[in-house]
């Protein structure tokens, strides 16, 4: 057996050898890849988690008791449950307009739809600010009926809305206009409501796509920073996300404390790589599909 | 002949998805963006050019534009890199590597400031060895161009990585057989297809990098005139109640933005047109 | 430039793709390796190529070996079924390719080249396409652009992968005779790969059936048409109609599933097979023998350039297929369910294994 798999290396070896990289450009390559990102992915990863650690085990969990920081996990919770769920719908509806109708100016939403994503979150923050604001827009009529908006939750669950709106609608508007139309036409066809339809047919095509899209939003609605720090005014144990907790606690010169919350949203965030890649994995098949079909095939026009 | 604005189809919903979404969308998004806009007319155009233009304005344009141009260029090359490595090579935890790409992406903006600040500071993991070489990164701009390369570099390898998946064997195998060497092939036969991919994947990190502000606030200097990124100058702006000031600032941001937008979409149909064009 | 298959073994994994191959190809000839899907043509053309190589046996080029010897030694030209031209490459670059990535010391001067391009788009007749991109070409036009480029640099000789197999069936008649024609003119050994048989048979000076890893059989077109060596090369070649037993002495026919030929045949327990091609079979309206089989006709099929008659055969309930030409046909005059006979005017008859049974 072994002459049988020293052949197959052998062979393996001389055919890499002719459509590949000579060895040393290959290991080159490696090194410059595995230490760009050593440099800019493990080790800040690494950090975290030892920085939090630096003090013990037992200071660790330290934080967790404090009120302030229980108060910032809960907003950032209702922040979170209010615009996932929103946007979720939203990410649906757009997605089915754009995927299974012809329309003018479809090119032109599916455009649009990416703005939030290229917009800066100081600016996203800003444009609530000038809205809601004492000196904004609605400003004067909100003081009037005793409603605050800027510097307490709904301008905190405003501002984290518009920096995660896109991201379910983009994951699924390409899959879901790869995916066709034809077997919604046909379940429609057979007598289906739109709502049978969309339940029975579309939903479990798309299911993965949807969970991913799920499971992102939630990490950057938790995760987001500026937007909210511009809308919220850090008032402590009130208007204090995670992330700006972690700020506060970073400024009052508690790193310890500072990376100990930092570790946790860290966590979310490794939670949702795991999640994307047992997603990507599961949906392979049909993504393998997909990918197919937008490569057309030789020598018909794209 | 009359305008057809929409093809006829058996499916329903139409009516209702599309309103939905974008009565929701220009709620949530388009008009208070639009808001932007309104309340930077209430300046006289002097004003406004005023503001956008004062040193400090001027300054925070450069290090911004500057630095995430420049961390677009270090992810365009180490990115293409990653992207070939991933593809063709294999070894031991390329799936967990594979999948830590993405990390920069799910990672709050704070932890990633905080965590980038803690290493590159002169006692931090990398900032002890590189303070005595005269290399100072924390509270630099240097540190602002650190924190940018780490923000972008998913998206390059994002672009890269589908393209290089789909390269046709037989188009290698052709160029071999015709005589060409390795790097003969690559750049004659697998570089132009990457172009596409490359500078969209570069133009994505530059507009993610431009506006960001959690991860760099922290490492840089804020120092104004020196190491002062534009997000924070806003920001600065709106605690001093010179709201007229952050929103003339706004507009050329968001201008900045829509452009991006738009350059970045240009090129995703340019990559695709090739991509499908065989 | 001869060539030699040395019992090449090819495996992948636990799949046996060659097993124990060997083949000599004269210089100047046109072989084709024709077969099924999975037979292992390809591969052999691959390793032939220097794209695999063998876990087994020798591969020599004109007497040397090269078994272990890199592509760009053994100037071969290789011609794939899907073209891979190279798409943001005008079809001039395309075909000057091969002599512009030359080491400086061997390449050309720019107007060489040029003139070689001129020269090979002559030949493949696409002067007028030279600066389009392939995308902007018919599939044929392209395959004749990978055929130039793969000529510009000379090549001793020319594999061909399934070269016309995307095409339509019209386009591929053309450039079938065309590669013909073109072969007659350059007298280089070329290798073509296909699973179609009668591209095989048109264009070859030889045929390679090949099935399952192993050659069936190797001769000219006619040799394997009309003097098959086993079951596998008369039914991939043509249509033919199976009988178990002997149709001549008069034996009730038999029934039954076919079982294949192993390589070795124990002849203690084996039957024979008649196998007859639908245009050997005559028919008559009466009864000239006691050995013609009786049969009602069930199907007439009168377009094309033969009538394709189907029967089924009185005793056995076998469908038996019949191909008469047009004067035969009006002779007979026959239609659907008149009583005919049958009776071959060539037979071949094979030893299968296994017992035959009812």
């Amino acid at each position: 057996m072994s002459t049988e798999t020293a052949t197959t290396v052998r062979n393996e070896e001389w055919k890499a050898s002719l459509t590949g990289e000579s060895t040393w450009v290959r290991w080159t390559l490696m090194a410059l890849a595995l230490g760009y990102l050593t440099l800019f992915l493990f080790v800040p990863l690494a950090a975290v988690f030892a920085e939090a650690l630096k003090n013990g085990l037992e200071s660790y969990f330290a934080p967790f008791q404090d009120p302030d920081t229980l108060a910032a996990i809960r907003l950032t919770f209702i922040a979170a449950s209010l615009a996932v769920p929103l946007n979720l719908v939203f990410g649906v509806a757009a997605a089915w307009a754009i995927a299974k109708f012809e329309f003018v100016g479809k090119q032109m939403l599916i455009t649009i739809i990416d703005i939030p994503l290229a917009v800066s979150p100081v600016i996203s923050g800003l444009i609530y600010v000038l809205l809601f604001g004492a000196q904004g827009w609605l400003g004067p009529w909100l003081i009037e009926h005793d409603i605050r908006i800027i510097f307490a939750l709904p301008g905190i669950v405003l501002a984290t809305i518009f920096v995660t709106v896109p991201f379910i609608a983009r994951e699924l508007i390409p899959l879901m206009q790869s995916q066709g139309r034809e077997e919604e036409e046909a379940a429609f066809t057979l007598g289906a409501s739109g709502w049978q339809t969309f339940i029975r047919i579309t939903l479990p095509n798309i299911k993965w796509s949807l969970l991913y899209g799920v499971i992102l939003c939630n990490a950057r609605a938790m995760g987001e920073f500026g937007a909210v720090s511009v809308v919220s005014g850090h008032i402590r144990g009130l208007t204090n996300t995670l992330p700006l907790h972690v700020e506060i606690l970073y400024n009052e010169y508690n790193a310890v404390g500072a990376f100990t919350v930092a570790s946790l949203l860290t966590l979310l965030a490794i939670v949702t790589l795991i999640v994307k890649t047992v997603i990507e994995r599961k949906s392979a098949p049909s993504r393998s599909a997909h990918d197919a079909a937008w490569n057309a095939q030789p020598g018909s026009p794209s | 002949m009359t305008l057809v604005l929409k093809q006829p189809s058996v499916l329903p919903g139409f009516g209702l998805t599309l309103g939905f979404a974008l009565f929701y969308f220009s709620l949530i998004v388009l008009i208070p963006l639009s808001g932007l806009f309104v309340k930077t007319s209430s300046l006289t155009w002097e004003q406004f050019w005023h503001t956008v233009t004062e040193p400090r304005a001027l300054a925070s344009y450069r290090l911004t534009f500057g630095a995430s141009f420049l961390g677009a260029l270090i992810n365009g090359f180490f990115g293409s890199v990653v992207a070939w490595v991933l593809v063709r090579y294999r070894f031991p935890g390329r799936s967990i590597v594979d999948a830590l790409v993405d990390l920069p992406f799910a990672l709050p903006t704070a932890v990633a400031g905080i965590t980038l600040t803690a290493i590159y500071s002169s006692n931090g993991w990398i900032g002890q060895y590189l303070e005595p070489l005269g290399l100072k990164i924390a509270f630099t701009p240097l540190g602002v161009l650190v924190a940018l390369t780490f923000i972008g570099l998913p998206f390059v390898v994002r672009t890269v990585q589908p393209v290089l998946q789909d390269l046709d064997k037989e188009v290698e195998e052709a160029a071999t057989t015709l005589g060409a060497n390795r790097w003969q092939t690559v750049r004659a036969v697998i570089m132009p297809e990457l172009w596409p991919a490359l500078l969209t994947g570069m133009a994505m990190a530059f507009a993610r990098s431009v506006g960001e502000y959690g991860s760099v606030i922290f490492i840089a200097g804020n120092m104004p005139l020196k190491s002062e990124i534009t997000p924070l100058l806003i920001m600065t702006k709106l605690e001093q109640y010179d709201y007229a000031g952050a929103t003339a600032l706004g507009v050329v941001m968001l201008v900045a933005s829509f452009l991006l937008v738009l350059t970045i979409n240009l090129l995703q149909w340019w990559s695709s047109a090739r991509h499908t064009a065989r | 430039m001869s060539i030699q298959v040395d019992h090449v073994t090819k495996r992948f994994g636990t799949f046996t793709v060659l097993n124990d191959v060997s083949l000599h190809v004269q210089t100047g000839e046109l072989i084709a390796l024709l077969g099924p899907s999975g037979c292992g043509k390809t591969t052999l053309l691959r390793i032939l190529a220097g794209l695999e190589r063998p876990d087994e046996g020798k591969i020599l080029l004109h007497g040397n070996e090269v078994t272990d010897r890199q592509i760009t030694d053994r100037r071969v030209g290789f011609v794939f079924q899907h073209y891979a031209l190279f798409r943001h490459m005008t079809v001039t670059e395309n075909v000057s390719f091969g002599l512009r990535v030359l080491p400086r010391a061997q390449r050309p001067s720019p107007d060489r080249i040029q003139k070689k391009v001129d020269d090979l788009l002559a030949l493949v007749q696409l002067q007028a396409m030279a600066d389009r991109y392939p995308n902007q070409l018919s599939g044929g036009q392209r395959q004749r652009v990978a055929l130039a480029r793969a000529l510009a640099v000379e090549p001793k000789m020319l594999l061909l992968d399934e070269p016309f197999g995307a095409l339509d069936t019209k386009v591929r008649k053309e450039l079938r005779r065309w590669l013909r024609r073109l072969h007659d003119e350059l007298h280089i050994t070329s290798i073509l790969v296909t699973h179609d048989q009668e591209e095989a048979l048109e264009a070859a000076d030889r045929v390679v059936v090949m099935h399952q890893g192993h050659i069936e059989q190797t001769g000219t077109p006619e040799e394997v048409y009309e003097h098959p060596a086993t079951p596998f090369v008369y039914r991939f070649l043509g249509d033919v109609n199976v009988f178990h037993g002997r149709l001549s002495q008069g034996e009730a026919l038999h029934e039954e599933t076919e079982r294949k030929r192993p390589a070795e045949a124990d002849s203690s327990d084996e039957h024979e097979v008649t196998f007859v091609r639908p245009h050997d079979l005559e028919l008559s309206r009466d009864r000239t023998t006691t050995t013609q089989l009786e049969a009602t006709v069930r199907f007439v099929i009168a377009a094309g350039s033969r009538v394709r008659i189907e029967l089924m055969s009185k005793d056995s309930s076998q469908t038996i297929e019949v191909e008469l030409t047009k004067e035969r046909y009006r002779e007979l005059k026959l239609r659907q369910g008149d009583v005919v006979f049958v009776h071959p005017k060539q037979q071949q008859i094979f030893r299968m294994p296994g017992p035959s049974s009812v």
